[in-house]
């Protein structure tokens, strides 16, 4: 059962990595919206814009 | 993009594009930008929500790790379990515990302190003690080596209170999302006109008195007057009214309304919050701020409640000391998370906040917390008769010609009528090739005026017979009669026609049980014919304001809960008087309206959908005031007994709570028979 001694900690480590992970995924904005992007199939595609604007973004 | 809100975010990097750049690209694509103001309520809830859900999934995972040792730690309770691995869980189970009550737990920590300053008993108080109590206790056992650890029971409580807080953020935030919708309506930028020289200026910086160019496809920025050009403005986004209404010079603007005429310049006589537009959104916002009487009743309870379970806990855990010692901890502690009255305080709350945002998708809102209430429960319905079951717009219904046609009498009174402001001139307005000098408005009586070579006036009978002789006996009974030097001309019979859908809601408002009355200040002929129509019995004519609200008060003295529906301008007082208000949206007499409820798209079909959900709603508050009582009055005797180990009174406790709040949400839930109709859109299309 000694292997437990090992086990425990690993496990929280990787819980702790999951929350990491999860802390930066709303921080990231990817829970702020659930809907939109199941939408984002039938959206047409961005034209491609003739003089690319460098920086503009959206989102 | 966000298709659900209809909004699209745009962000760029301000040292490669200028802003204007920006909004010219998205003005050519047809939109109409707005720029997110700092005080954004979408920034705030979007933080709350990111917060509330990090303490959720922090609360979720540790429940997790620490359930499954805690299994480990119950079998091997049973079955024997070497005492070093037996103390290594517990350790491990405490620093999993730990963060999850700092972390997850400090909404419960902070909502305690505030209600100890405060000198009230709220609900977090019990919350925390227990808490507090069990996490205490746990870590004292295991640092000791012995004794029993809950370290289950506290992390499993934190997470399944912060999931019923969740769904409860959650409505919250979709109620609050009609009056952000509002708010959007006000443009971020303005043409701002001064000596001569046109520039581009932030809202904010405009006051009143600045004069500022509307172009065609944008919204008005704030209240103002048109001083030149002259345009047609929707004002359907704010108001419901679907007809572009024409503006000219002297007209009032709305701040929110849409130009579509043609470039208008004017006066700003009202900005920022005084404007008709922020008024609507106080109101919206004062509903969703104020409780409703049942809800502060049942806070009042819960708050004494609080009080009867510390007391009851003290008297559990002195009872149990003097029987059983060894079971005094663990009795005590499921008494309190047992009874925690979450759910007898959330009962109303969430219910109201639902109904509220149900009610608003269809274009009602509700504008006093109590309304939902007295809505559910009133009985006799009274309606005013101009602009509410009919259009409020005049019209000639029937040209009698005494002498001549009908064209040629039309053509006189169009041209007479043309300086009038009287509200049934409006019924006139049109072509006219006549033209009348020397117009004099006689108020009260009608107008007199020059056509040709005679002298002509139209108005009241006894006006016109004073230039005109005697009414002839063959003419029939109208409204307004037209005649000159030279005899009798004409008489017109001016109606006003019924809304479309009035007949359909008086019958829909009688098969709820609802008895419709009639009150104008009209001519008892007009109010005869639309009551007979209606099929309404009972119906008053010729009352004045104050005969109107003595009409109200008999009804209310005899015990009836009333329902006035009326136009929110003239009717102001019966408005106020009775039990429950509903206006009909129209333009700037909104804001200032005294109602309940407004009917933002000035319709009345909306009225008996409001009478059945505010029926529901208070349905549902019913259940959930019964659900939690009879909840928490079974439970408390049964921990006291010590029969109810902790994990088992968290578990409880929370599914009361988690029961009440998704009960009200059923009501958000939309009827399959009602019409889609779209939430009040967000972006001006140009």
């Amino acid at each position: 059962m000694t292997i437990i001694f090992l086990l425990i900690p690993l496990g929280l480590v990787l819980v702790g990595a999951a929350l990491w992970a999860f802390f930066w995924a709303v921080g990231d904005g990817q829970f702020d919206d659930l809907e939109s992007p199941g939408w984002s199939v039938v959206a047409d595609d961005t034209p491609a814009l003739e003089t690319p604007i460098d920086g503009e973004q959206t989102g | 993009m966000n298709p659900a809100t209809g909004r699209a975010q745009v962000a760029f990097d301000r040292s490669r594009v200028g802003l204007g750049a920006v909004l010219r690209a998205i003005a050519a694509l047809g939109y109409r930008p707005h720029v997110l103001g700092a005080a954004d309520t979408l920034a705030i809830t979007t933080r709350e929500r990111r917060v509330a859900l990090k303490r959720l999934v922090v609360a979720g995972f540790g429940m997790m790790q620490v359930m499954m040792i805690a299994v480990g730690l119950y079998i091997g309770a049973s079955q024997g379990m070497d005492p070093t691995i037996r103390e290594y869980l517990r350790i491990t189970c405490l620093i999993v515990t730990g963060p999850v009550l700092v972390y997850a737990g400090r909404p419960f920590f902070a909502g305690a302190l505030a209600s100890w300053r405060s000198r009230q008993l709220g609900m977090d108080v019990p919350v925390v003690i227990g808490l507090s109590l069990a996490f205490i206790a746990s870590s004292w056992n295991t640092l000791l080596h012995r004794g029993e650890v809950y370290f289950d029971s506290v992390t499993m409580f934190v997470f399944l209170l912060l999931l019923g807080r969740y769904v409860e953020m959650s409505a919250r935030h979709r109620a609050g999302s009609t009056a952000d919708a509002l708010l959007r309506l006000v443009p971020a930028t303005a043409l701002r006109i001064r000596d001569g020289v046109r520039e581009r200026v932030p809202v904010i910086a405009l006051m009143a008195g600045d004069r500022i160019i509307v172009p065609v496809g944008e919204c008005f920025p704030a209240d103002g007057r048109v001083t030149s050009g002259s345009t047609d403005v929707d004002e359907s986004l704010l108001t419901g009214e679907s007809l572009p209404i024409p503006k000219a010079p002297g007209s009032l603007t709305v701040a929110g309304s849409l130009n579509t005429g043609a470039p208008v310049e004017i006066a700003l006589s009202a900005v920022g919050q005084s404007t008709v537009l922020a008024g609507i959104v106080r109101l919206l916002e004062r509903a969703q701020s104020e409780r409703p009487r049942i809800a502060r009743l049942a806070d009042r309870a819960a708050s004494g409640f609080v009080a009867c379970v510390l007391l009851g806990a003290l008297l559990v855990a002195l009872l149990w000391l003097w029987v059983d010692p060894s079971r005094a901890f663990e009795a005590t502690l499921s008494v309190l998370v047992v009874t925690c009255p979450c759910a007898l305080s959330l009962a109303t709350p969430t219910v109201v906040t639902a109904a509220t945002a149900a009610l608003a998708r269809q274009g009602l809102l509700v504008t006093r917390a109590d309304a939902l209430e007295a809505l559910a429960r009133a009985d006799h319905v009274v309606f005013d008769k101009t602009g509410t079951l009919t259009l409020g717009q005049p019209q000639i219904e029937k040209a009698v010609p005494y002498v001549g046609t009908v064209d040629e009498a039309l053509n006189i009174g169009r041209a007479l009528e043309q300086g009038s402001e009287h509200p049934l001139a409006l019924a006139f307005a049109g072509f006219t090739t006549a033209t009348a000098t020397a117009v004099a408005v006689h108020p009260g009586a009608g107008v007199e005026g020059i056509i040709g070579t005679e002298r002509l006036r139209i108005g009241h009978t006894s006006f016109v017979e004073a230039i005109a002789g005697p009414r002839p006996k063959d003419l029939p009974t109208a409204s307004i009669d037209l005649g000159g030097e030279h005899g009798w001309r004409a008489t017109f019979q001016i109606g006003d026609s019924l809304r479309p859908e009035a007949a359909r809601v008086v019958r829909q408002l009688e098969a709820l049980g609802l008895t419709p009355h009639i009150a104008s200040g009209d001519h008892p002929l007009a109010v005869t014919t639309v009551a007979a129509r209606l099929g309404i019995k009972d119906w008053h004519a010729r009352l004045t304001p104050s005969a109107k609200l003595a009409l109200l008060q008999r009804l209310i003295v005899r015990g009836h809960q009333v329902l006035v529906v009326g136009d929110g301008i003239n009717d102001a007082p019966i408005l106020g008087a009775a039990a429950v208000s509903v206006a009909l949206g129209s333009g700037s007499a909104l804001a200032q309206s005294s109602a309940d409820l407004i009917a933002l798209r000035g319709e009345l079909a909306t009225l008996p959908l409001a009478i059945a959900t505010a029926r529901r709603a208070s349905r549902v508050i019913r259940q959930n005031l019964i659900w939690a009582s009879a909840y928490n009055l079974i439970a408390l005797p049964i921990a006291a007994l010590g029969w109810v180990p902790p994990w088992l009174a968290a578990v409880g406790m929370s599914t009361s709570s988690l029961l009440v709040v998704l009960n009200a949400l059923r009501l958000t839930r939309r009827e399959p028979s009602s019409a889609p109709t779209p939430a009040l859109p967000v972006a001006c299309p140009a």
